[in-house]
């Protein structure tokens, strides 16, 4: 009986359904079960068009969307000592970077970007959580700090998408100094007077909330994403009582006052660019007559040239949404 | 004396010998001097031997050690005229974090940490030296004031870590973490840290981030405690020795790895062996620490507690 249940049913079970869902054509929302349609999906942002649920995309996939015409260069982020720590749990540290980069094709948990949104030239660094939970360890905070210095640089905004399981654990200490040396590059972006926007998604916990991802001169999370310092696991574990229902969740957050705004992530392209347009003195965007570039045909003038998206010559009475 | 676990034959032979010298007592014929003798030189062996080279997980458990000296003994031992200052004007005053004005050799300091408590009534109302953001926010707040009246800051690390908790959550545990982090390095005076126990992730960073870090030599600071990271990684929590081997969390590692500046050397047999000699030791390292900062402007404070932090860990274990 138990082994039929326990084991038989769900391994003929699982059978099926792998039948049923072919990985590279459909994906099934882990919120409400619609199936997806994987191109529609990858148009949507990796939102659901059921119950709107955001799901992970991974920065580069990000960027492409949020970087006019997709076009965007890769800031180079100082090297550091691989495995500071000569670290080893049941598995070395090479070995599980290794497999994480086999597996996300990147090199590791963050991504630096630079290139136009709306025409005005911007920073930003993406954090994957699909590189080892999104770690921040020594090359996430040589990382941060190289986008904080391009930013200075090019005296530019800054927006960091942030999305971490916490510090990396296989950096011990190290991971934890991160803290403070991004906060020295925040402060010296702030100094120089330019704007630091901080994106929240899911999920943002550990150490890396409790450092950059709530030093924001603005702080915006994507619906329902996580944010917290301690996990809901172990606060319950503590506290021995469950928690309220939507308890860390962006829109708790909102509530309680350490958010500024939740958005949607399909809107977060034209929310950076007012608000950062008003935070750098720029009059309001204007849409250009162009038509709108289809998914396809921005990809491939990504590859030729830049290609302005938005005319900045102001037109009466036509604000960008 | 409370005996910790690897501390068992030792306490097996300082137990015979009290035995030996009791019943001395009571047959005053018999001399058992010599003997009782022969066991304390053994046990005084025993323990040097102990404490030379404990393995990172015996640093954790003797840098927990209920009778180790806490915040508060080393603020009432070191400092005069202390005088607290509670709150953090917005909430509550957080007593797992003790902080306020006081005098380290006449110099007028701000001195800030955490107490873990000292018996069942003293620990559930310093929440086991676990703070809430309340407890940031007052740290903060004192910071500033040593900021604006030119007065060094001390801070004496001593938690388990951050308070997981509802409310704490609910009030931006991260964000008062965050800001009090960015405090230690925006404030134009010196900034000493002393890691005095048990230096706990991120809770310990907000108080931390200094000019100089000194740590006792048998505290620890890490990331996350041996038991979170072996119940993550090794998915047994039982696993701590391998974990508190692989972490790197003792004072000899940190200083190899440049994070932390100065070991500061603890009485043969650990700061709760002899509690007097320990402060004692770290009043000498403060002051003599504090004495380096004499006369430094406020940009160059700044300055090179910025570099520290973005040099740290550039060489690793080389370093």
């Amino acid at each position: 009986m138990n082994w039929i249940t326990n084991y038989v049913r769900p391994t003929i079970n699982s059978l099926f359904s792998r039948r049923e869902v072919p990985e590279n054509l459909w994906s099934k929302c882990p919120e409400c079960g619609t199936m997806l349609f994987h191109r529609e999906l990858t148009d949507n942002l990796q939102v659901c068009s059921n119950c709107n649920h955001h799901m992970a995309i991974t920065p580069r996939d990000r960027f492409k969307a949020l970087f006019d015409a997709g076009t965007f260069s890769e800031v180079a982020v100082p090297e550091p000592v691989a495995d500071p720590l000569q670290f080893r749990d049941q598995k070395k540290y090479p070995d599980r970077m290794k497999a994480a980069q086999k597996s996300t094709g990147e090199k590791e948990a963050m991504l630096v970007a630079e290139g136009e949104i709306g025409r005005m030239p911007v920073v930003c660094a993406g954090q994957d959580f699909s590189f080892m939970a999104g770690s921040m360890g020594m090359y996430v905070g040589n990382a941060f700090i190289a986008a904080c210095e391009r930013a200075i640089e090019r005296r530019a905004p800054l927006v960091v998408f942030s999305a971490a399981g916490g510090a990396r654990m296989q950096e011990g200490i190290l991971s934890l100094m991160q803290m403070p040396r991004t906060t020295v590059a925040i402060q010296m972006l702030k100094e120089a007077g330019l704007p630091y926007i901080c994106v929240l998604t899911h999920p943002t916990t550990g150490g890396v909330t409790a450092s950059y991802a709530m030093l924001g001169d603005i702080q915006i999370a994507e619906p329902n994403a996580l944010i917290c310092f301690a996990g809901p696991r172990v606060i319950e574990q503590t506290i021995r009582e469950k928690l309220p229902e939507g308890f860390q969740r962006a829109e708790y957050l909102l509530d309680h006052g350490m958010l500024d705004r939740v958005t949607h992530r399909k809107d977060m392209r034209d929310e950076l660019i007012t608000i950062l347009r008003m935070l750098t003195g720029l009059p309001p965007a204007v849409a250009a007559d162009l038509p709108a570039p289809e998914g396809a045909a921005a990809e491939t003038a990504a590859e030729v040239a830049p290609a302005p998206a938005l005319v900045e010559t102001p037109k009466a009475g036509e604000p960008q949404s | 004396m409370n005996y910790l676990e690897f501390e068992k034959p030792l306490a097996e032979i300082e137990g015979k010998a009290a035995e030996l010298r009791a019943m001395a007592r009571n047959t005053p014929e018999m001399d058992v001097e010599k003997e009782a003798e022969a066991l304390d030189k053994k046990a005084e062996q025993l323990l040097t031997d102990l404490y030379k080279n404990l393995t990172p997980w015996r640093k954790c458990q003797v840098a927990r050690h209920q009778d180790r000296p806490h915040c508060k003994d080393y603020i009432d031992a070191l400092f005069t005229e202390f005088t607290p200052l509670a709150g953090d004007r917005n909430f509550a005053d957080d007593h797992a974090i003790m902080g306020g004005l006081a005098r380290l050799n006449d110099r007028a300091v701000v001195v800030i940490g955490q107490e873990k408590g000292s018996d069942t009534k003293s620990r559930i109302e310093r929440n086991f030296g676990m703070a809430r953001p309340e407890g940031y926010r007052k740290a903060i707040r004192l910071m500033d004031l040593a900021a604006r009246f030119k007065l060094p800051v001390i801070t004496l690390v001593d938690t388990p870590g951050a308070y997981p908790g509802k409310g704490a959550e609910e009030r931006g545990q991260a964000e008062a973490i965050a800001r009090s982090t960015e405090k230690c390095l925006q404030v134009g005076v010196p900034v000493i840290s002393v890691v005095i126990g048990e230096g706990g992730s991120g809770g310990a960073v907000a108080l931390a981030t200094a000019d100089k870090i000194l740590m006792l030599e048998h505290s620890v600071y890490s990331v996350i405690t041996p038991e979170g990271c072996a119940s993550i990684l090794w998915k047994d929590a039982e696993k701590m020795r391998e974990a508190a081997e692989a972490m790197r969390l003792t004072a000899q590692d940190l200083l190899k790895l440049g994070v932390v500046d100065q070991i500061i050397a603890e009485p043969r047999g650990g700061a709760q062996r002899d509690r007097k000699a320990a402060i004692e030791a770290v009043g000498k390292a403060l002051d003599a620490t504090l004495a380096k900062f004499d006369g430094k402007s406020a940009e160059k404070l700044i300055a090179a507690r910025r570099k520290k932090f973005l040099d740290m860990g550039r060489k690793g274990l080389a370093a």
